[in-house]
């Protein structure tokens, strides 16, 4: 499936820059496989050595966060949002 | 999901609060009965900075009764871009006492109480006590765990806001109807790992789009209007102008707010987040040396290889002549090593000390053992060695 993931600023600099790239996959887990091997290094920021989403950063499809549905193994039909949102503190 | 008023009207409002309030007064949903519930309402602001400026100088002209504000800092000169509350007068000023001017100024009506103080967890218990709601400005994760965890152990709403460079975040959170900060985040980034705004800078008029959000659900909680950012956290990308919300679920399993919570009072905060990682400051010891001492070894014309590890724009902001610019994140990646040579010895620094400690860990993982860093980094530099140069 194709689907769209969104960039926060802060890792950006894996991406060029870019807010918004393309990634393939029929669960989470294969779209951040693709997205990673894309834009390798991007990976190790959403998920930690164990191989979960790290706790300061919530992944979502379309507006539900992945941590109260299937995790990883979340579908993402074809055309589906997907959202990286780390914790920020900045104030 | 609309929720019943968090405060009680006050009894009435006189002539002069008539005219000043007017325009809230013929709003239908607002009205006399809303401007009396906000001139009954005791809200405070944690934090006078960025999002407190113009969360604080809304919250004064929207006729709040009481308004708290804690801030243990003074007013820097780096502040002006932002912290719209202060202005150039008040540079060296604490900003709890600047920023209770401000709000007099605006509007006399209101009560302005002031905090001076570092939130810890000794006093901010009794502190929030006193108040309906909190306004969460603060600027980085001990502070925002321990007000979170305050605010639920206490039953208040709070609202929170977080800002980045153009990326912005707000939500509401209120343990009694929705989800708190743990069940956003159930654990804090670890040190180093998200850059502050110190390091990877702000917009400043991003500020004013989050900080009038906080407002914005502050007034709807206490006049109960609307439906507020309870169990919603909105985002907000300045740079492609877009809102967006997603859900925020009440995490069943939170230590804090969950069904069989585990955290029942206050905790360390400092330790929970953590300064500096633990192999940074096992790295650091005793691989630290002072701006000074830098300088003396490139006096005697040493042998070594000076590695700035900040960004490309504060390399430009200034640098240490001769430092070589390699940031943070290369090291993280482990792209850095390959441009290190190995028969110099690395010397590394950033803008204060804590990201040039974390890539000293990576690089003496790799086997440069002689390897130092800058303890307070550039900053130190300036002021020690050549007060000529500019700081950020």
């Amino acid at each position: 499936m194709s689907v769209s993931v969104r960039i926060p600023t802060i890792l950006r600099t894996y991406t060029d820059g870019a807010s918004e790239v393309a990634s393939e996959g029929a669960t989470l887990r294969e779209v951040l496989q693709k997205l990673d091997a894309d834009f390798p290094g991007i990976g190790a920021r959403i998920l930690d050595e164990t191989g979960k989403i790290r706790r300061f950063v919530n992944v979502y499809v379309g507006e539900e966060d992945v941590r109260f549905a299937d995790g990883l193994d979340t579908a993402t039909p074809e055309g589906a949002n997907i959202s990286v949102i780390p914790a920020v503190a900045g104030g | 999901m609309s929720l019943p008023p968090l405060v009680e009207p006050a009894d009435e409002l006189t002539v002069d609060e008539v005219r000043r309030y007017s325009r809230h007064l013929i709003i239908p949903d607002v009205g006399m009965a809303g401007q009396k519930r906000l001139k009954n309402a005791k809200v405070l602001c944690v934090g006078a900075g960025g999002l407190g400026s113009p969360a604080l100088m809304y919250l004064a002209a929207a006729g709040v009764g009481t308004l708290g504000v804690v801030d243990f800092d003074v007013v820097d000169e780096s502040n002006l871009q932002r912290q719209i509350i202060h202005g150039q007068s008040d540079v060296g000023r604490l900003k709890a006492e600047s920023a209770a001017a401000s709000v007099r100024e605006i509007n006399p009506l209101v009560n302005v109480v002031i905090h001076n103080v570092a939130l810890t967890t000794d006093n901010v218990m009794d502190i929030f006590a006193a108040y309906d709601l909190i306004v969460d400005g603060t600027d980085n994760f001990a502070t925002r765990y321990m007000v979170n965890d305050a605010a639920v152990l206490l039953g208040k709403p709070y609202i929170w806001g977080s800002i980045y460079r153009f990326d912005g975040q707000a939500s509401v959170f209120w343990a009694e109807h929705g989800p708190c900060y743990r069940c956003l985040y159930p654990e804090p980034p670890p040190p180093g790992m998200v850059p502050s705004c110190a390091e990877g800078g702000v917009l400043g008029v991003l500020c004013a789009s989050i900080g009038s959000v906080q407002v914005n659900e502050a007034i709807k909680l206490l006049t109960g209007i609307g439906e507020p950012l309870v169990g919603r956290l909105m985002i907000y990308d300045a740079l492609e102008m877009k809102y967006r919300d997603v859900k925020v679920r009440k995490d069943p399993e939170c230590p804090l707010c969950g069904k069989n919570p585990t955290i029942t009072e206050l905790i360390d905060y400092e330790a929970f987040c953590g300064t500096i990682s633990d192999e940074a400051q096992q790295a650091a010891t005793g691989s630290t040396i002072t701006a000074q001492e830098l300088k003396d070894m490139i006096d005697r014309d040493e042998d070594i290889f000076l590695v700035d590890v900040r960004e490309q724009n504060e390399y430009e902001i200034v640098n240490i002549p001769g430092a070589v610019l390699i940031p943070k994140g290369d090291f993280l990646r482990g792209v850095a090593l390959e441009r290190l040579p190995q028969d110099k010895k690395i010397v590394l620094h950033c803008k204060s000390g804590a990201r040039s400690a974390e890539a000293l860990a990576v690089v003496k993982n790799a086997g440069f053992s002689d390897a130092v860093h800058v303890g307070g980094g550039v900053l130190s530099w300036v002021k020690t060695v050549d007060p000529s140069l500019p700081t950020y």
